[in-house]
């Protein structure tokens, strides 16, 4: 098991390297500098801040500079909000979008797991029709039209739960569900259809034959099977969240590292914007080792390998 | 009770957008205690079919209906939760892929354990040895040590064994084997079928083999009855079948046996045609079209399989032709 | 004594074959939902593209009297119009037309890319192959919507290119679908068999591999598309794709999800629209997917 680990982290480290050297250089070498957006600022202060910042020199130096940083966890300082250094705004923003993110993971898991052994129990009956239906709904229907439609419903008309902001666990709920929409609908549907597979299968038919009780047979021998492609979808559906979480974080006015992304994109401040797409991406990869690793808790064969 | 299995007018069908499949069209035989029934015939010939049918083994769009009794009880049409009790304790069935037959995501001793603990409430502890001393009966090395291994550390050969061994953990009266060596290397097969005489000594339980291979039947069969589209064409001990076979199939299926004592240039001899479509089959005997002795009556009367004699050692021989005799 | 005139043995019934895809589209059509998504999708591309010469309104044509009205089916205003007077139904027929580009040139990007990336990795086999798919693997887990933003930022919004970065981060899925079907089809016995009849290896290429890694490929194009429309949308929506006076759903979704509280209707006319393509899309792939692949029911 301990090879395995191994082998796993030694394909992450090389992951994360590419993610921080590619961001780096793509945002380096647009046009346009961080400076560009404000009021139009005097030559030899430009040129002093340039130097306060390092961007006077050469491009491989910089680079150098900042892994060094990141090294020590220093990401460098926000050129938008000066008072605050890269490390301090993720710090601020991140609890937030964790427990967001975790909750919306946990509730997708729980709801997608049961509807797709669910529906594959009941192949072909309106259970597994309703739920084939509205999982086709929530991979198609966009989370930021269904964001503003909760919102509307929920929030508006009905005034049960609050528009935005954050706080109360009432504040949770909105967000939570459009965020975790698409991923419930993709895990039943993976689910669903691994379950079938699994139960039309040999080993299954073995369980039968040996007269184990169905209930045994079901959650001993298929389910056990069949989430093995859950699990393996564990890293990507994570990173969809994240993804996802940006739009809803600014639909929601939820103050989370995803806003604070997206408001460096558009204000050209580097050394934000890479700082969080470094941190998230480490993030993202650190998930996927732990689904890997949870892949050869459930499947010996890989262990050995 | 000297009959383990009495199966009486058996149909299995499965329906499928293109019509009904009449996979087995109205069966009937017996099994006796300690007795080993071969059941030859064809892909698609409905030799499986008969015991997923009364294993409850059936797909999902697969119906069987008419009698089966084990032991006297009747057992086709059986709740689950009943069916489970006689499923994998009393009766037994064993596949024909071990590749893909165990789970390959527990461990042998999960796998052989639980059937102990559901059927006989034993502790983990006591099924996990009786569970070592069955594989050290189907000659498994080292047999301790292997238990806690997992299915894909295991070789074809070892992996069918294990299955076996599985099976008869309960000490069941009948083992059913579909096509047990089919999927195995030549030498593999030999010792399979050894190992399951073996058993069969020391156990004595009833056997149903099935089978397309003539040679495992000669080898271990008592008696043996031959498929084709569905029915049952020819029954008898195994002895008078081989020497004096009374059905144009199956004297077509000894035919095309190679034989050592051939003579090089001889080509090899088949049965023409194909077997016929089971959803569409033809009217009066299924074998007809392919026959070499049909005569007027064969497409109009469907011959059913009646007793003509009865053998040296009590068995009766029935066959399922209009001709008097070959 | 019966007469036993022994009659001809019969040889075989004839059965009537059917190619693969005949099978195929008899099989497609069958399914209804995914015949449905195929006729809905036919028509917004059709009410999309040919909008200009349906004699509607232009898309900038500001309507001082109707600034922000609901839909006011009299005037023929079928989505209201938005908070500059101009009429929502035709700016999300033109809208569409981007939206449906898109989908296409992205999805043909990431075609092209996976495809050769796939095919290479496949047909060269062992070591090579194995050390381009661990490449794969790790780019599947990067959310690959930093990126799209950083190209968009990198580009600065100059359209082709947005198609470009989107299709350059979907390729994956192709890569992997397009390797897998090399690998399977290099090994079969058929392609020994021509092999041994002496057809040149170009022949076997183009008769026998691509006509074999044509299903699944389709399959995935279908089902990319959607996937690239909705990237689109995502990052429009965020302020970051297509730029006024151009519009896609996701912009005009985004400016609906802005007035929410006054207007809700602005949202639901161009969201609508959106998620019906969408699930057609998906329909139309699921059916290719069930009709190609008859193991998979």
């Amino acid at each position: 098991m301990l090879h395995y680990f191994l082998r796993r982290l030694g394909g992450a480290i090389p992951t994360l390297f590419i993610i921080i050297t590619a961001s780096f250089f793509m945002i380096r070498t647009a046009p346009g500098g961080p400076f560009d957006r404000e009021r139009v600022v005097p030559p030899d202060i430009l040129a002093n801040l340039m130097k306060a910042y390092h961007l006077d020199e050469p491009l491989w130096k910089q680079y150098l500079r900042y892994l060094g940083g990141l090294f020590q966890g220093d990401f460098g300082p926000s050129f938008k909000y000066k008072d605050f250094s890269v490390a301090e705004l993720i710090a601020q923003g991140f609890p937030t979008s964790l427990t967001l993110g975790t909750i919306a993971i946990a509730v997708a898991l729980s709801i997608g797991l049961t509807l797709g052994v669910w529906a594959a129990l009941r192949q072909n009956t309106a259970v597994d029709y309703t739920a084939t239906g509205v999982s086709m709904l929530g991979i198609a229907v966009p989370n930021f039209v269904v964001a503003p439609t909760l919102t509307l419903v929920f929030g508006l008309m009905l005034g049960w739960l609050p528009v935005g902001g954050w706080g109360s666990p009432a504040n949770y709920v909105l967000p939570v569900v459009a965020l975790c929409l698409p991923q419930i609908a993709a895990i039943a549907r993976l689910t669903r259809a691994s379950m079938i597979e699994v139960l039309g299968s040999n080993f299954v038919r073995t369980a039968r034959a040996k007269g184990m009780p169905e209930r045994v047979t079901i959650t001993r021998h298929a389910i056990r099977a069949a989430l093995l492609p859950v699990v393996s979808y564990l890293g990507p559906a994570i990173a969809q969240i994240i993804t996802g979480s940006v739009v809803i974080e600014q639909i929601f006015s939820i103050p989370g590292i995803g806003r604070y992304f997206v408001q460096s994109s558009l204000n050209r401040d580097y050394t934000m914007v890479m700082g969080v797409t470094v941190f998230y991406g480490a993030l993202v990869i650190f998930c996927n080792l732990v689904a890997d690793m949870l892949y050869g808790v459930l499947d010996p064969k890989v262990r050995y390998d | 009770m000297n009959r383990v299995l009495e199966v009486t007018d058996l149909k299995t069908t499965f329906a499928t957008p293109e019509g009904d499949v009449k996979a087995v069209g109205g069966v009937d035989f017996a099994i006796n205690k300690g007795e080993t029934l071969g059941v030859v015939g064809e892909s698609g010939s409905g030799k499986s079919q008969i015991f997923m049918s009364i294993m409850g083994l059936l797909a999902r769009n697969g119906r069987a209906a008419g009698s089966v009794k084990f032991k006297g009880e009747d057992i086709l049409g059986l709740p689950v939760k009943e069916l489970n009790r006689v499923r994998g304790a009393k009766m037994s069935m064993i596949f024909q892929d071990p590749m893909t037959s165990l789970n390959p995501y527990l461990s042998v001793r999960r796998q052989m354990t639980e059937v102990l603990m559901q059927h006989k409430g034993l502790s983990e502890e006591k099924a996990a040895a009786e569970s070592v001393a069955m594989l050290e009966n189907v000659q498994i090395p080292e047999a301790k040590r292997r238990l806690n291994m997992f299915p894909h550390e295991f070789s074809g050969g070892m992996r069918q064994r294990v299955m076996i061994a599985m099976a008869l953990l309960c000490g069941p009266e009948l083992l059913i084997a579909d096509e047990p060596t089919t999927a195995l290397d030549v030498t593999v097969q030999a010792q399979i079928l050894e190992v399951l005489v073996g058993l069969q000594r020391d156990f004595g339980m009833a056997i149903a083999l099935i089978t397309h291979d003539l040679g495992v039947i000669a080898r271990m069969a008592d008696r043996v009855m031959v498929m084709y589209a569905g029915g049952i064409v020819e029954k008898g001990s195994v002895r008078d079948l081989f020497k004096d076979p009374q059905h144009p199939y199956t004297q077509g299926l000894l035919e095309s046996m190679p034989r050592l004592d051939e003579r090089e240039s001889t080509r090899l001899t088949t049965i023409g045609g194909q077997p016929p479509n089971l959803q569409n089959l033809p009217s009066g005997c299924t074998f007809r079209d392919r026959c070499r002795y049909a005569f007027e009556r064969c497409p109009v009367e469907r011959p059913l399989l009646t007793p003509f004699a009865e053998g040296p050692d009590g068995a009766i021989r029935s066959k399922a032709c209009h001709l008097p005799s070959l | 004594m019966t007469d036993m005139t022994i009659l001809p043995a019969t040889a075989t019934v004839e059965v009537k074959g059917r190619s693969l895809w005949a099978n195929a589209r008899h099989r497609f059509l069958k399914n209804k939902a995914a015949v449905a998504g195929l006729i809905l999708l036919v028509l917004i591309a059709i009410a999309c593209f040919g909008a200009p010469y349906f004699g509607l309104r232009d898309q900038d044509d500001i309507n001082w009297d109707m600034i922000q009205s609901a839909p006011d089916l009299a005037q023929g205003y079928f989505f209201g119009t938005d908070s500059n007077g101009r009429d929502l139904f035709v700016r999300t027929l033109y809208g569409g037309q981007v939206s449906l580009t898109v989908g296409i040139v992205s999805t043909l990007v990431s075609l092209v890319i996976g495809t050769l990336y796939g095919a290479t990795a496949g047909f060269l086999g062992g070591k090579v192959d194995g050390a381009m798919m661990r490449f794969v693997d790790m780019l599947y887990s990067i959310p690959f919507i930093f990126f799209v933003i950083l190209l968009t930022v990198f580009f600065g919004r100059q359209f082709v290119l947005i198609y470009v970065a989107i299709g350059a981060v979907n390729w994956l899925d192709m890569a992997r679908i397009v390797r897998g079907q090399t690998l399977s089809i290099k090994r079969k016995e058929y392609i020994e068999a021509a092999h041994a009849s002496g057809v040149s290896s170009w022949r076997i290429i183009t008769r026998h591999i691509i006509p074999n890694c044509l299903g699944p490929v389709v399959v995935y194009m279908t089902l990319t598309v959607p996937v690239v429309i909705l990237t689109e949308s995502f990052i429009s929506f965020l302020g970051m794709g297509v730029q006024e006076p151009q519009s896609s759903w996701g912009t005009l979704v985004a400016e609906g999800a802005d007035n929410l509280e006054i207007a809700p209707w602005q949202v639901f006319g161009p969201g609508a629209v959106l998620a019906i393509t969408l699930l057609s899309l998906n329909f139309v792939g699921d059916g290719l997917r069930d009709a190609l692949d008859p193991k998979d029911r």
